[in-house]
């Protein structure tokens, strides 16, 4: 790892010149096959670590809204989580898994459950009481009341909580290049150990698109589940 | 045995203790609400009519006792499928946002497994009953006024056509105009559904408007009086109901009781074809000083006492109408504010037209000393 950070500070330390230009677009086509890969890594581990991360969060939520007591340790858990230096995360877990992708995804994992967790906690809670009462008292049942009525209501905040943990993640993805899996980080990497401006440019950009793109389609599926909230009374 | 003589709700030493508490919320409480009658719970805050509203569709589970809904126990049947027969309304409505309005009235007939067509069919019928314009089915309620969302509230609790209705302050929430709107509606829809209606509320005036009986609650569920709101008004079992009905009772119950009610008279009126003598005696009679004139079912208007006498024929002397009239259907109080207004200190009764007779002072005064209720019929 120091000699990486090393490594790198040899590049930053590199200029700008002919013959290592911020973008070599030639790179592109003879590197092709490598990017595309980075990416569709980069798209596998950003996608998985939110998807468990969301099927763990709903778990978490689950219980501490059926026993309020565990509110307090499930969120102080998380946000504990959240708070360990990725970087620090991802080795300190390679003695035990390896360089894996389940040593890149648990970190990542880690790092999304407190902002799913309060996300999903925050849209139930956004559940006007009346709105309980009602569907209750016209017999609906828990769980019909559960997945018919509150989980929609629900919805725009856990979708906001989704595209928050998406975009943190995508950024997140590069840091697991330390232990080879990392995505476009990998190409970040390389750029930085060869003092090579290109492939730097081509993982950050690459990086960044992604996750605006997701950023982007996230607030589509927001509002195309919620087509109530935009028509208000006037 | 006659169904129809049966309570449509039987409570019968209906308890409950909330956890923790040292009290009972309701203790041993006794109520029959007879079919197709608004019944309405009233008392201070603490008094448990929410709560006794609340143990009749078990959002509440009552901790002894037994209720009976159309002669079953409520406790013998799933408490889903329990609810899905029975109306829910609430103060908040609690309408569904994410739903369209008519998604949100065909819940229960949708939970209930309805076929869609009829679902459909159904929520277009109930738009109508309640006064609500068709387009609102196709909106979310975030685009409807509070008014609006009630009238949804309603229809929705009435989907599955359920013989009862529960209703925990339904117009609570809505400013007095729409509120009193929103109240001559439910008497207007009542009219054509006949539910037994069980309504809380904290509105004196609400519950002598809507109930047929009303039940004064005191804390803990101890029911002082359950009487009709005229017997309520008139005879307050105890001290507790006199100083909860107020002062004013016979004020409401002048809102209460309509013209009809009245064993009103013909009054000081004479045909237009009659003579002064036969106007004088009948003013005699009445002790009035002014005399009416009618012409088959017409009141033509009202002549001075002194005017009599000047040779002239009755259809010939300075006569005026009273600027306001009162139907048979309007309250006492209405007919109190003509009389104020009135020379004459009479008010004349005018149904359709047609003349029926006068109503005094007096006559409301004595109306009031009895019981309005039973002279009506």
């Amino acid at each position: 790892m120091t000699g990486a950070i090393g490594i790198g500070a040899g590049v930053i330390g590199t200029a700008v010149t002919n013959r290592n230009p911020i973008l070599r677009w030639s790179y592109f086509t003879e590197q092709t096959e490598s990017i595309v890969e980075a990416l569709v890594q980069h798209l596998q581990l950003t996608l998985s670590a939110v998807g468990i991360g969301l099927i763990i969060s709903g778990a978490l939520a689950a219980i501490a809204m059926k026993y309020q007591w565990t509110v307090g340790p499930i969120t102080g858990t998380t946000a504990f989580l959240y708070t360990i230096p990725s970087v620090a995360f991802f080795g300190v877990l390679v003695p035990y898994t390896g360089n894996s992708a389940i040593t890149a995804i648990i970190p990542l994992v880690c790092f999304t459950l407190l902002i799913l967790v309060t996300n999903i906690l925050d849209g139930f809670r956004a559940v006007p009481v009346a709105v309980k009462d009602a569907a209750d008292g016209m017999g609906l049942g828990t769980s019909r009341r559960v997945l018919t009525v509150e989980l929609p209501i629900a919805m725009p905040y856990i979708i906001n909580g989704l595209r928050i943990a998406t975009v943190t993640t995508v950024g997140l993805v590069t840091v697991a290049a330390i232990i080879g899996y990392g995505g476009l980080g990998r190409l970040i990497l390389d750029g930085l150990r060869r003092a090579f401006w290109t492939p730097l440019t081509i993982g950050a950009g690459l990086s960044i698109l992604l996750a605006l793109l997701l950023d982007l389609m996230f607030y589509w599926l927001g509002n195309a589940v919620t087509p109530w909230t935009r028509r208000k009374r006037t | 045995m006659d169904t129809d003589a049966l309570p449509a709700l039987r409570l019968r030493a209906v308890r409950k203790r909330f956890p923790g508490s040292e009290a009972d919320a309701v203790q041993a409480l006794d109520l029959d609400v007879p079919r197709g009658s608004i019944v309405s719970l009233i008392g201070p805050s603490g008094c448990g009519k929410t709560t006794t509203l609340r143990m009749i569709n078990r959002l509440i589970e009552p901790t002894g006792g037994r209720i009976e809904l159309e002669g079953t126990d409520v406790s013998d049947v799933p408490a889903t499928e329990l609810r899905r027969g029975i109306g829910y309304v609430i103060q908040q409505v609690g309408l569904f946002p994410h739903r369209t309005i008519g998604a949100n009235i065909g819940t229960v007939p949708r939970a209930l497994g309805w076929a869609k067509a009829r679902i459909a069919e159904r929520t277009e019928e109930l738009s109508d009953l309640v006064g609500l314009e068709r387009v609102m089915l196709d909106r979310y309620p975030d685009e409807l006024s509070g008014g609006q969302q009630q009238r949804v509230g309603v229809a929705r609790a009435l989907a599955a056509d359920p013989p009862v209705l529960l209703m925990d302050e339904p117009f609570g929430a809505v400013d007095p105009i729409v509120r009193t709107r929103l109240q001559s509606e439910l008497l207007d829809l009542q009219e054509r559904v006949k539910k037994t209606i069980v309504l809380v509320t904290h509105d004196l005036d609400e519950a002598i408007r809507l109930s047929d009986r009303i039940a004064l609650l005191n804390v803990g569920g101890v029911i002082e009086q359950y009487a009709s709101p005229d017997e309520l008004l008139r005879a307050p079992a105890n001290d507790f109901v006199a100083e909860f009905v107020g002062d004013d009772r016979s004020m409401r119950r002048l809102t209460l009781a309509t013209v009809g009610d009245l064993p009103f008279e013909r009054g000081p009126v004479v045909d237009v074809a009659a003579n002064d003598l036969e106007a004088q005696k009948i003013m005699a009679a009445h002790r009035s000083d002014w005399v009416g004139l009618t012409e088959g079912e017409t009141f033509l208007g009202w002549i001075d006492g002194h005017e009599l006498g000047s040779g002239r024929t009755l259809n010939e002397l300075p006569r005026f109408m009273p600027a306001a009239q009162v139907t048979p259907a309007q309250s006492l109080r209405a007919a109190l504010e003509v009389i104020m207004t009135s020379r004459t200190s009479v008010a004349v009764i005018n149904d359709a037209g047609r003349f029926r007779g006068v109503v005094t002072l007096e006559q409301i005064r004595a109306g009031l000393a009895g019981d309005l209720a039973e002279q009506a019929a």
